[in-house]
């Protein structure tokens, strides 16, 4: 492998939908390699070609309209041609929306960079009635233009001969310039001559970019401009403001109008005359247009729209019970023969409750992400998704939310039985950060899957005549507590205006497959790489905490010599069958004293698996917790359930039955906890119904927690997450229970 | 010339951008998107909750919430 210097650098960007990404698939093919960028959360991906026997990198760059200091995406983009400066840039240009999309191209070129226009959907032009004189844009820009149809890799190696053509010429950075009229030009003029004799950020900039963006008031820039020459960088400003304050008087507008005017202006002229000819009028309604009618229709969108997120969800969730299944079985037959062959002892305790269950824990979830990652890639790369967002935006934004954010939230559990994980990482589709970090910490009050058990056993021991009514009512219960929260959020940690909403309703196309399973699969492949190997971690830290301190030898003897006399009052023959058969089914037509004594051994074994869990730190924790959690009305065996469940919510269960010693003796075991709980005095609706509550809101298992350290790009929102969802789950409870004993329910 | 608000525009109405207001962030997108002054533009409906309004202008669709359509003031084209 030659060292990344010695390739060629080439940069790839466009606006979002222009079709960058399928390009970037068509060319690169395999050999990619998706990351992050330092420190955030956009992504970052390099495809290697082979050019004539050189060796090119390129790298994707994020999808955007502009190249502004407002959003991650631009500041990302902006600063990898500043900092990088690749050898060409390949500016991928919807042909069927061209004015728009050359708007970021005359931005690139005024940073000077070497650029080649791959003139994109040039089949969707010709289908709209556009008709492109690619030579003559081509002359006029003086740059290489290539019409490419990135769908079928029509003109991808056209494109890149270009390229390879333009980075031999070896071509120094040359920034266009164009003409802002007679308010600005010439303030931009004495900035740019000053900038220039005093070589202020001339190392990063062409000084004529540096001015405009001091007129622009672009915080980044002038932020650097500060540190490198502050008194200079003083004085700009003032400048600045004067024409910015001559512009408001005497125009009623303002600098950064003027520039986006004149930019549009240039390209108006640069489309003139022979460029661009329409076949039809401008307004004529498409097929897409046409699609939407019905889709977006006041009545029925709405209405489909219920049905196709119905649709997603029952495909995401009941298409991987298959493989989830069989993942299932496949690590159960795993711990099984584990079983069998390891000598008992911490070892083996370790592998099969710590490594084997924390891994099937892990790869459990990626059948799930795979195909949530493919259902939501095929939503929004034919468009609808961005439909979804228009027609929700109302309703969501008065929590402080995006239209977008009903994704994250349906999939979380929005419909009871989803799975946080794969929600959490479906905020990627929202590119407004305050929302999207409002919408990923408040998803997991969703009921998921994993927290379904614990309702549904509370639900039937406890309100067994009203169970579908209880449901619904705790998927209600959820949605409130959730847009209610993330209002809260917005309005406190996370306070601000919204982002602007401007969002481009791209026309309805039919994804290429090749497309959905790259996306799917990268997406997925992060996930396992990342999450995997903290879940792992954790999950061996939380059987050290059931596992640890171990009974002390003193009473396990005890528990020991009970056996033995349980053992030794049967004839020597038969002990065998007792201890043998103690698990097996069938067991009717053994000899009542084996019978008996194989349930007093069970009971027994019931018994130590209570003691040591009590003894554990787990327990330990438990019992410390219960000055607290009496509040709620829990004792020390719940606090112990519901400190596995942040494991995994799906550990509550069988922890209560070891708990109450229902005995998780076997893998898998069934446990009629339900039972037991609703015969125990102690236990009564009130406490129930505030434990389900409790359950619902307190802190997110912790493969959620780990998402959304990976998404937000830092450790405080996962801590965040902890702490705030617990405080909120103990409050409610907590009031809950309180309130109910207070009107004297539940006493 | 009548010129309003593009808030108060009606589906199926065209004009063309006389003017916009926005500054910072905001002004910023707007601008981005092509929406300046001489733009023409077609209000093509609007979400089932009357906000957002999607509008084509510029060979594209787009959609900007009410509160944002209010910095836009638009010329409108009498014979639609």
């Amino acid at each position: 492998m030659k060292n990344d210097s010695e390739r060629g650098l080439i940069a790839l960007l466009g606006n979002p939908n222009c079709g960058k990404t399928t390009l970037f698939n068509a060319i690169t093919g395999a050999h990619q390699h998706v990351g992050n960028y330092p420190g955030i959360t956009v992504e970052k991906k390099e495809g290697f070609y082979r050019l004539n026997g050189s060796e090119l990198r390129l790298v994707d760059l994020p999808g955007t309209y502009s190249l502004t200091a407002y959003s991650l995406e631009e500041l990302v983009a902006r600063d990898f041609l500043v900092q990088e400066r690749p050898e060409a840039v390949i500016n991928i240009v919807d042909a069927s929306n061209l004015e728009r999309n050359l708007y970021l191209t005359i931005q690139i070129l005024e940073l000077g960079a070497p650029v080649v226009i791959a003139l994109n959907m040039m089949d969707a032009a010709a289908n709209r009635g556009m008709e492109i004189n690619a030579g003559e844009l081509s002359r006029r820009l003086g740059l290489p233009v290539v019409p490419t149809v990135a769908r079928t890799g029509r003109g991808k190696h056209e494109l890149l001969e270009a390229t390879g053509q333009l980075m031999e010429k070896n071509p120094k950075w040359t920034p266009l310039q164009i003409s802002y009229g007679p308010d600005v030009d010439p303030v931009l003029n004495d900035l740019e001559e000053e900038i220039r004799a005093t070589s202020f950020l001339t190392d990063l900039f062409p000084p004529r970019w540096t001015a405009l963006k001091y007129l622009e008031a672009d915080v980044q820039v002038i932020e650097k401009g500060r540190e490198a020459n502050p008194s200079l960088s003083d004085k700009m400003e003032v400048i600045a403001a004067h024409v910015s304050e001559h512009l408001e008087k005497t125009l009623d507008t303002y600098p950064e109008a003027i520039v986006a005017d004149h930019r549009y202006g240039f390209i108006s002229a640069l489309l003139k005359d022979g460029v661009l000819k329409r076949g039809y009028d401008a307004d004529r309604l498409f097929l897409s247009d046409q699609i939407d009618r019905v889709l977006t229709n006041r009545f029925l969108g709405p209405i489909l729209m219920m049905l196709i997120l119905y649709v997603v969800y029952q495909f995401t969730f009941n298409y991987s019970t298959v493989p989830v299944n069989w993942i299932a079985a496949g690590f159960a037959a795993l711990g099984n023969f584990t079983e069998s062959v390891l000598p008992p002892g911490p070892l083996k305790s370790l592998i099969i409750s710590g490594v084997i269950d924390g891994l099937g824990g892990v790869i459990g979830f990626v059948p799930l992400i795979l195909f949530m990652f493919f259902a939501i890639a095929f939503l929004e790369d034919t468009g609808y998704l961005a439909r979804v967002a228009y027609m929700l935006d109302r309703v969501f934004r008065t929590f402080g939310l995006h239209g977008s954010s009903v994704m994250a939230f349906i999939i979380s559990g929005g419909i009871a039985g989803g799975c946080a994980v794969p929600g959490v990482m479906a905020t990627r589709t929202l590119r407004s950060s305050r929302e999207r970090l409002a919408t990923l910490l408040t998803a997991p009050f969703m009921n998921c899957g994993a927290k379904l058990p614990v309702f549904a056993m509370l639900i039937a021991a406890f309100f067994p005549a009203k169970q579908a009514l209880m449901m619904f009512l705790l998927t209600l219960l959820s949605w409130t507590a959730a847009l209610l929260l993330a209002k809260a959020i917005r309005s406190t940690i996370l306070r601000g205006p919204s982002t602007p909403f401007l969002l481009e309703l791209p026309p309805y196309r039919l994804p290429t497959f090749k497309g959905l399973l790259i996306h799917t699969w990268e997406r997925t492949w992060q996930y396992i790489r990342k999450a995997g190997t903290i879940i792992l971690a954790i999950s061996i830290l939380f059987w050290a905490l059931m596992a640890f301190p171990a009974l002390p030898s003193g009473e396990k003897n005890l528990f020991d010599q009970k056996r033995q006399a349980v053992l030794s009052e049967l004839p020597e023959d038969l002990r065998a069958a007792a201890v043998g058969l103690k698990m097996e089914a069938g067991e009717a037509s053994l000899p009542a004293p084996v019978a008996a004594a194989r349930d007093t051994l069970r009971a027994l074994e019931r018994d130590e698996a209570l003691a040591a869990l009590k003894h554990s730190f787990a327990g330990r924790i438990g019992l410390s917790l219960e000055y607290v959690t009496r509040w709620c009305g829990f004792d020390w065996r719940t606090n112990v359930a519901l400190v596995s469940g942040f494991a995994a919510k799906e550990l509550i269960v069988s922890t209560l039955g070891t708990a109450y010693s229902m005995g998780r003796t076997k893998r898998g075991e069934d446990v009629p906890l339900g039972g037991q709980l609703a015969s125990d005095p102690l236990w009564n609706p009130l406490r129930a119904f505030a434990l389900i509550v409790f359950i619902m809101l307190y802190a997110p298992c912790f493969a959620t927690v780990t998402c959304i350290v990976k998404e937000s790009g830092a450790w405080k929102w996962g801590l965040f997450s902890m702490t705030f969802n617990t405080a909120v789950a103990f409050a409610l409870a907590a009031a809950i229970y309180q309130g109910g004993r207070w009107i004297g329910i539940g006493s | 010339m009548r010129t309003i608000l593009l808030r108060q525009m009606a589906a199926g109405q065209r004009g063309t951008i006389a003017k916009v207001n926005a500054v910072g962030e905001l002004g910023r997108r707007i601008r981005d998107m092509g929406l300046v002054p001489g733009a023409s533009l077609l209000v093509q409906g609007r979400a089932p909750l009357q906000d957002p309004v999607a509008v084509r202008i510029r060979d594209f669709t787009l959609t900007l919430r009410n509160n944002e359509a209010d910095h836009i003031h638009v010329e409108v084209d009498e014979t639609t």
